[in-house]
């Protein structure tokens, strides 16, 4: 084979690396996301509904502490109905958060959970979430959003507490935007 | 005339700052003097490591130097040193890393805490929300903590006080002697929630809680600052931290629900702890 | 560099008269020296924007700039340093030296080659114009961490995206092009274990050039669909993650800071064995250990993000893999040293540049070291001792080296000789006056100083004004080297061939100044 065309055949190949390892930076976004859900970093939790069951380990408790945060410029009152419970692994639980729209404007909310430490969120499973999906609110209403879940009895038992966090975006324009493009 | 007022100004001020300090601060709890500890030895390793190779590479630039006469060797090639200079710095990083793992699965160890505080970072403030303690209308005891430096100080149009940018017009409250977790998170942008007399540095994500604590066995007040680029005025949204005797932070904690339930205009007798 | 311009009567023909010589050249030499100039040129711009950032820092107070123009400072003195300096400078030598070095003839992409180049100025005239847009240039730092570069980020951000984009095309162009050139151009007899070690460092280099600038236009091109076509890569409001792009951006950084050491590795590698007389100590082990720390680069890259929050078993991952670096970095520095023990050393300044290479290089690593240790890093973490770390390995890591290389080749590229004595200048000042304004950052990001902030308290001030006051020796002294290669392109004593006793490679075989065309026939390795 010619020197030409070896130097044709590098640059292909140099070329196919290229673009391989472009899509590579995409295919790291599902990879992370299995990853996340697989060892739990970041605490993200499952988006849909636990369908499982799991053995009772009456042997211990649990303190579940809910947390919520607005975030950017979300202007509604948003709260958990209960700061803090304690669980026994393996039993179903229900609670809910609050949320009031202060403004008089019709808005859509995203509720995204996050649970600390990270690796508790794969046994931290919820039957029934609010933040499965999009939250309307009309002006000036309020609602009372449930929640149903379980702590698995496969928690590690160094974990004696853990934090249940959700921060409520304001949606309302990407939901508009998506209407109107439709 | 301005021109000496201003040379006068740079030649005194640094005299009157006088902070020549050189190393790491090292803290009042028991994380941040391990984590000090560590900081040293590691320093210590470099030093050694540091002494023999540049003893070496002194030695031979002051003996093996032509104008001396020297006459340079023919050899290039040596498996047997290139194996021991592969496996002794390998060794001593193995050694190093024993005691860094222990004090990290210290400072990962958050559970069992006495009290939890949310910790959120807005562009560019903090809030402190003490979880469970209620005002009295479901609402938990909260507030923003706001940097107090006055703008002329920061203009130059009044002399800097020694807080200068490290203060603020509410600070966080916590116990002494307490294990405190911090639960931190963000509103809108990545921050830091970093306290260096804590060795407490966690970065504040939108959407995501972050967890760290602390046990601070000194009352004092302690102070930090953000410690991840987050805009504008990253470098005006300092964190300070009041560590008081249990008693008086439970009488601090009464006062300012009591506070901050009037304000809004909640029954304050609704209020309880 | 025009003195690179062919003067004897050969039988090829020579360079093309005027200014259109520059554009349309597909010659090594050309290209090289207009990477060379390029990359000198954003150097001052960069370092103008580092002297705006350390005149603020004078002083507690703000004096010179408000806060958002600081920002925009610190982001594009990182972003023209990085890519703008530091990188086609590197690329620049490659160009120039490779060929002459495995006695080949031109690059193997001589076309592809021009085309890299000229797409780097337009990419930094469009970094620089975000400077003049509205809402401001770039301000969220050289990293640009979403959400602070997507949702909060100022219009111009898209220009920062397509700079980027053709700045990393040109980048992979030139990686694949020097891929293609050392495995195909070599000389006769030329294998790959009796490479001259820069070629070496650059094959390796390009490797990894070839793997991650991809992964940086991956992460812009997801930044550029969240700001523009409402996906939700990094934004947890639609169910992406601010932390993914850390992982992703990180993923392409952290083989980066090595594409900007990797060659400064093989200029150092040549520049001590020619003034010891001695021939490089370990050069397989050399080769091994460039691969091994190319190969550990891309298992590394969350010691950037132990502050983030990964689970415990992840740090100690990472920690640990950080540390393994240091051993086959350790043994080149013991290579090095150990070629200097019993050489015949004299002290040009492409030696002195190259003896603080390994020095501060050295000091740079331990602290990266120190950094390494992630519980200790809760502390070091985003303070002036990580700035302080990277301008250890950077400043007189990649430039030294760089200034090492150019002062060392000079005489074959111009055919003259630089004044030693305004060499020598340049070095000391240079020395001094990089210490100066680097080494008190260590102090202040121990007592607590966070980065990237334009105001601090009183406490930090002190080495703050030292840092300052270095910062502008450092900043004037360039200008220095600015003299000398304008001196030495002038005229000067002859350079024979063989410029240095010392010098070995194929490129002192060829006349002083190098032919414009050179190896049109392979020379002949043994």
């Amino acid at each position: 084979m010619s020197n030409e065309a070896n130097i044709q055949r590098t640059l292909r190949r140099g070329l196919v690396v290229g673009v391989l390892m472009f899509g590579f930076g995409f295919a790291l976004v599902p990879l992370y996301d299995i990853i996340c859900e697989v060892a739990g970093i970041n605490g993200k939790t499952s988006t849909t509904a636990y369908q499982g069951a799991s053995v009772v380990d009456e042997s211990r408790e649990v303190r579940v502490i809910f947390m919520s945060v607005n975030g950017g410029s979300m202007p509604w009152r948003f709260r958990p109905e209960t700061t803090e419970m304690t669980v026994t692994p393996g039993k179903v639980y229900e609670t809910a958060y609050l949320a009031e729209n202060m403004t008089s404007r019709d808005l859509v909310a995203q509720a995204v959970p996050s649970v600390s430490p990270g690796y508790a969120a794969v046994h931290m499973n919820k039957i029934e979430c609010f933040c499965f999906e999009q939250q309307p609110l009309a002006g000036g209403e309020d609602t009372r959003m449930p929640l149903r879940f379980m702590v698995d009895a496969d928690l590690p038992d160094s974990v004696r507490a853990i934090t249940l966090n959700y921060t409520l975006f304001d949606i309302t324009d990407k939901v508009v935007g998506e209407t109107a493009a439709r | 005339m301005r021109f000496w007022i201003i040379l006068m100004s740079l030649l005194t001020t640094p005299a009157a700052w006088a902070a020549w300090d050189v190393n790491m601060r090292q803290g009042v709890t028991e994380i941040s003097q391990a984590v000090y500890g560590l900081h040293m030895t590691i320093f210590w390793v470099c030093v050694a490591i540091g002494v023999v190779v540049f003893g070496v590479m002194f030695y031979s630039i002051y003996h093996h130097r032509k104008s001396r006469g020297a006459v340079s060797d023919t050899f290039h090639e040596s498996t047997k040193l290139e194996i021991i200079w592969t496996g002794i710095p390998f060794l001593i990083l193995v050694a190093m890393c024993v005691p860094a793992t222990k004090v990290l699965i210290q400072m990962y160890d958050a559970s069992d805490s006495d009290i939890d505080i949310k910790v959120v970072g807005y562009q560019w403030k903090w809030s402190y929300e003490y979880l469970g303690q209620d005002l009295g209308n479901g609402d938990n005891l909260a507030y923003f903590s706001n940097l107090s430096t006055p703008r002329a100080e920061v203009y130059n149009e009044a002399p800097k006080n020694p807080n200068y940018l490290l203060e603020v017009d509410e600070p966080l409250v916590i116990p002494a002697n307490k294990k405190v977790r911090f639960l931190i998170t963000a509103n809108d942008v990545i921050h830091a929630f970093w306290v260096p007399d804590f060795a407490v540095k966690k970065d504040a994500i939108p959407g995501f809680v972050n967890e760290a604590w602390t046990i601070v066995p000194e009352p004092g007040i302690y102070r930090g600052q953000c410690a991840e680029l987050c805009g504008e005025a990253h470098g005006y949204m300092p964190i300070v931290v009041k560590v008081v005797p249990e008693d008086e932070y439970v009488a601090w904690v009464d006062n300012k629900k009591q506070q901050i339930a009037q304000a809004r205009g909640i029954t304050p007798s609704v209020a309880h702890r | 560099m025009s003195a690179v311009i062919d003067n004897h009567t050969h039988d090829h023909h020579g360079p093309k008269k005027g200014f259109m010589r520059w554009i349309l050249t597909t010659n090594h030499k050309d290209i090289g020296a207009m990477y060379l100039w390029f990359s000198f040129a954003m150097f001052f711009v960069g370092g103008a924007f580092a002297l705006v950032i350390r005149s603020e820092l004078f002083q507690p107070g703000l004096q010179m700039v408000e806060p958002e123009f600081f920002n925009q400072m610190t982001t594009m003195h990182g972003l023209i340093m990085v890519f703008g300096a530091v990188m086609p400078a590197f690329v620049g030598l490659a160009n120039w030296l490779i060929p002459v070095m495995i006695g080949a003839p031109d690059m193997a992409l001589p076309r592809l080659n021009n085309w890299s180049f000229w797409l780097l100025p337009f990419s930094f005239a469009i970094l620089l114009s975000s400077l003049f847009m509205e809402g401001g240039g770039a301000n969220y730092g050289w990293t640009f961490y979403a959400p602070l570069s997507t949702t909060y980020a100022p219009p111009s951000v898209t220009f920062f995206i397509f700079a980027m984009h053709l700045m990393g095309v040109s980048s992979i162009m030139g990686s694949i092009n020097i891929i293609a050139t050392i495995f195909n151009m070599r000389a006769p007899g030329m294998t790959l274990m009796k490479m001259p070690m820069f070629v070496w460092s650059w094959l390796i280099t390009s490797y990894l050039l070839v793997a991650v600038i991809p992964v940086l236009a991956g992460v812009i091109t997801m930044m550029l669909m969240d700001i523009n076509f409402g996906t939700s890569f990094f934004d947890a409001a639609g169910g992406g993650d601010p932390v993914l792009f850390q992982h992703v951006f990180w993923f392409f950084g952290h083989p980066e800071v090595y594409i900007m050491i990797l060659p400064a590795f093989g200029i150092v590698s040549h520049i001590i064995p020619a003034f010891a007389r001695k021939t490089l100590f370990g050069y397989s082990s050399m080769v091994y250990a460039t691969s091994s720390i190319a190969f550990l680069s891309f298992i590394v890259w969350a010691h950037h993000m132990f502050t983030v929050g990964i689970p415990l078993v992840g740090e100690l991952f990472f920690m640990y893999a950080t540390m393994l670096i240091a051993v086959p970095t350790g043994v080149k520095v013991f290579n090095w040293v150990t070629t200097m023990f019993r050489g015949s050393m004299t002290f040009e300044t492409p030696m002195l540049f190259a003896i603080a290479f390994v020095v501060l290089f050295t000091i740079g690593g331990f602290s990266g070291l120190m950094l390494a240790v992630a519980p200790a890093d809760f502390q070091y973490h985003d303070t002036y001792f990580v700035v302080a770390h990277f301008h250890y390995v950077l400043v007189p890591g990649a430039i030294f080296a760089i200034f090492a290389a150019m002062y060392y080749w000079l005489p074959k590229m111009t055919g003259n000789m630089y004044p030693e004595w305004l060499g020598k200048l340049h070095f000391w000042l240079s020395f001094v006056g990089m210490n100066l304004t680097f080494f008190p950052m260590h102090f202040i990001g121990l007592a607590g100083m966070p980065r990237r902030i334009p105001d601090y308290n009183m406490q930090f001030a002190d080495f703050n004004m030292v840092a300052s006051v270095g910062a502008f020796a450092f900043g004037i002294t360039q200008l220095i080297f600015l003299a000398v290669v304008v001196i030495t392109i002038r005229g000067g004593k002859k350079a024979e061939a063989k410029s240095w006793e010392g010098a070995d490679g194929l490129e002192w075989s060829l006349p002083s100044p190098a032919p414009y065309h050179s190896f049109s026939t392979p020379p002949e390795v043994k």
